[in-house]
């Protein structure tokens, strides 16, 4: 039984931290344009910029 | 970020600019370094899903400097208009996804622990934190599916919304009160585990149209009607077609389309007026003749005088004419609300029968309500709901790699089911653009070759652009001209290694055609003609094997399109107005089939709005495009068939998946009429089913190619 009251709180926490994450990235506007998320990865860096 | 100069965060200012002709990560990052290279801007951020650029930079810096700085880069842009900001259809579905998905999750967890064998206090304890998450996220993730229900009862009505909000709400208070008297069976796992599913359909098939109408939204922003408007006072301005008044003087350059009705004050040119009528012939006109909105100016610069602007043009009219045509696609009942129409009021009824029976066989009331809503969650429409999105988001994604985009999942329903297509000849059978003779252009010299390429690709005129661009196909490199002037009305004039050369209009020429004069030799003439597209007898072929049988509608001469008619072998009604065409589709509809409309024209409007689903090409009209189910962007008119292939796949997909989720169901129903199942086996069930749809839809993703 011990082991069920710290194994829950913290089965909840990181659910809830996920789910917290998550709609954190929505308001942020991560999931505005998924296609170009996907496009800048090929794009290559210059010299002068980092 | 790279700005040489700091700038102060005071100074700064945000626009958005519309560029549709970004396509790959080259273009995002040309764009974004060539805007960020001008000192005025501290920042640029490409979003390529709306094709949009959003510019952080100086106030001083005006939206013009941003355009033209885009412009030298080889990007064509404009500032996004207010009006075209449709909202998402996904964006409100992601947060109650993600809430079903985490409590699902959770409440999985403490079933798993209740399924193992968990006894007296700790199922007690199992089933108060299953409420404690489940109540708030089901009353969050449900929302949903509760607004749509409730406002379907007020009116007296039902939906698909209504079987599944009852299912839930039941349930919801069954597991409540289970867990508040110390009952075995709590029903949350379940109960998320279905809102969760049917989410994620509903979120596929929002992606599906917000993605597509992206898609569509980007081709018509690269058109905004508008002209240029010479004012009293000699002033020039360009404004937005909505803008135009009657009285305002126009200037209509060679190559633009006119943005409202007119007449000519000054000037005489060839218009084009194939998007209006479908005639493909260009008709000259002079001073004091009245001109339509839509017609392609092609000759040379024209003054006229708006006489009729937006509601009033013969455009508004056929638009009209479109609103009154689409009584047939919005009765079209699709098909996932056709199977709960039948399967909602069958499920209730057993729902009911099996409470009815325990009551009578003396199971008293608690038992046998149990008994009822393990019946109701196990026949909710879990796998249904997902049967009919999964398949035909699968199916539009594999359509839109091969350069078809599908509007809307009921399109690919309707097209399924056509067994006639109607096909418009200019622009759609035909390319809709001129393009020269390949024979006279391959007896050009390479030396008059390259002097062609070198004139033509001078001028904005249709003509000379679709000779260089002809040339630029068969490698010819342009030759080195000077003094090159263009000449309205008459064409390119230039020197050549000291003798005078032209690229012009012939004296005398019965269809359109240019004239390539050489010093004194003799003078080579290029005629153009409106070619079929590629592909055309392939898939019209295709077509018949698919029992669709073809013919041609045009709003063209009868001799253009006897042309056309016996190049394709196939019937022909030739001179047919807006209406004529809708009126044929009707006729065709009374008689039982099932139409296809394809057609590119404005005059192709209403007949698109009238058929039972239609497609037109990228090239289409604005109209055109809207009214349409798919677009294709290929010139090939192997789209046809391909996209009625991928739709009977589809549904052929559907029904499988029907019979597969319900079959399912019917597996597990008698274990819930007669009380045998347990919350664990409702799970597996709704789970299995989902899979096994989800799977065999995935199926159609590697048949498209």
């Amino acid at each position: 039984m011990t082991g069920l009251a710290i194994l829950l709180p913290i089965a909840l926490f990181m659910g809830l931290t996920g789910l917290g994450a998550f709609f954190w990235a929505l308001k942020r506007g991560q999931f505005e344009d998924l296609e170009g998320a996907a496009n800048r990865i090929l794009i290559d860096d210059e010299g002068d910029r980092r | 970020m790279n700005a040489l100069v700091p700038i102060a965060d005071e100074a700064l200012s945000e626009t958005v600019l519309v560029v549709p002709g970004m396509h790959c990560a080259g273009c995002m990052a040309k764009v974004e370094r060539g805007l960020e290279a001008m000192p005025e801007v501290a920042h640029a951020r490409v979003n390529l899903s709306a094709r949009q650029v959003c510019i952080t930079h100086h106030r001083a810096t005006g939206v013009p400097d941003l355009i033209a700085a885009l412009d030298a880069i080889g990007f064509a842009s404009q500032p996004r208009g207010e009006e075209i900001a449709p909202p998402s259809a996904v964006k409100p579905l992601l947060g109650p996804l993600a809430v079903a998905g985490f409590a699902c999750m959770n409440v999985m967890l403490m079933s798993v622990g209740i399924w193992s064998g968990a006894e007296g206090t700790t199922r007690e304890l199992f089933h108060w934190l299953s409420a404690l998450i489940g109540v708030p996220a089901i009353a969050y993730a449900g929302r949903p599916f509760f607004t749509s229900a409730w406002g379907a009862l007020r009116r007296w009505r039902t939906n698909m919304d209504v079987p599944i909000s009852i299912g839930v709400v039941l349930a919801t208070s069954l597991s409540l009160y289970e867990t508040a008297t110390g009952g075995r069976h709590a029903w949350f796992d379940g109960t998320l585990m279905l809102l969760l599913f049917l989410l994620a359909g509903r979120a596929l098939d929002a992606a599906m149209r917000d993605r597509a109408r992206a898609g569509v939204d980007a081709l018509l922003r690269q058109a905004a009607p508008g002209a240029t408007v010479i004012g009293a006072d000699g002033t020039v301005a360009w404004l937005p077609a909505r803008d135009l008044v009657p009285g305002l003087m126009m200037r209509v350059a060679a190559g633009e389309r006119l943005a409202a009705d007119g007449e000519i004050l000054n000037g005489q040119s060839a218009l084009d007026q194939s998007i209006l009528t479908g005639e493909s012939e260009p008709i000259s006109v002079r001073t004091g003749d009245f001109v339509n909105a839509g017609t392609l100016n092609l000759d040379a610069p024209i003054d006229v005088r708006v006489t009729a602007a937006g509601h009033d043009t013969s455009l508004a009219e056929i638009a009209r004419l479109m609103e009154a045509s689409g009584q047939v696609r919005s009765a079209y009942v699709r098909i996932a609300d056709r199977a709960s129409r039948l399967y909602a009021p069958a499920v209730h009824t057993l729902a009911l029968v099996s409470f009815i029976g325990w009551m009578i066989a003396g199971a008293g009331f608690y038992d046998s309500a149990v008994i009822a809503i393990a019946v109701l969650i196990i026949t909710c429409p879990c796998a249904i709901g997902l049967a009919v999105p999964v398949a035909q988001v699968v199916a539009c994604s594999a359509l839109m790699r091969a350069g078809i985009m599908v509007k809307d999942g009921s399109a690919l329903e309707r097209l399924a089911r056509v067994d006639r297509a109607l096909i418009d000849k200019t622009g759609s059978l035909t390319l809709g653009r001129p393009t020269p003779d390949p024979a006279t252009v391959a007896a050009l010299s390479v030396e008059e070759a390259s002097i062609a390429l070198a004139l033509a690709s001078h001028s904005r005129h249709p003509l000379a652009r679709a000779l260089a661009k002809a040339l630029a196909d068969y490698h010819v490199v342009p030759a080195a001209l000077e003094n090159v002037v263009e000449r309205p009305g008459y064409g390119m004039t230039a020197s050549w290694r000291g003798s005078a050369v032209a690229l012009r209009k012939p004296e005398a020429a019965r269809s359109s055609a240019v004239a390539l004069d050489v010093g004194e030799r003799p003078v080579r003439l290029i005629t153009f003609a409106d070619a079929l597209r590629p592909d055309y007898s392939g898939a019209i072929g295709m077509l018949e094997a698919l029992d669709v049988e073809c013919s041609i509608l045009s709003g063209d001469n009868a001799r253009a399109v006897a042309e056309a008619a016996r190049a394709t072998g196939l019937t022909a009604q030739a001179s047919a107005s807006p209406l004529d065409k809708r009126d044929a589709i009707e006729r065709l509809q009374h008689a039982g089939r099932t139409v296809l409309m394809v057609g590119d024209g404005l005059n192709d409007g209403p007949a698109l709005a009238a058929a039972d689903a239609s497609i037109a090409p990228g090239t289409a009209s604005d109209v055109s495009r809207q009214a349409a189910d798919i677009v294709f962007l290929s010139d090939s008119l192997l789209a046809l068939p391909r996209a009625v292939v991928m739709a009977r796949r589809t549904m052929r997909i559907v029904r499988e998946n029907f019979a597969l989720s319900i079959g399912y169901n019917v597996l597990a129903v008698p274990l819930a009429v007669f009380g045998y199942l347990t919350p664990l086996l409702a799970a597996i069930a709704m789970s299995t089913s989902s899979l096994v749809v989800i799977g065999n839809s995935l199926r159609l993703a590697r048949s498209a190619k």
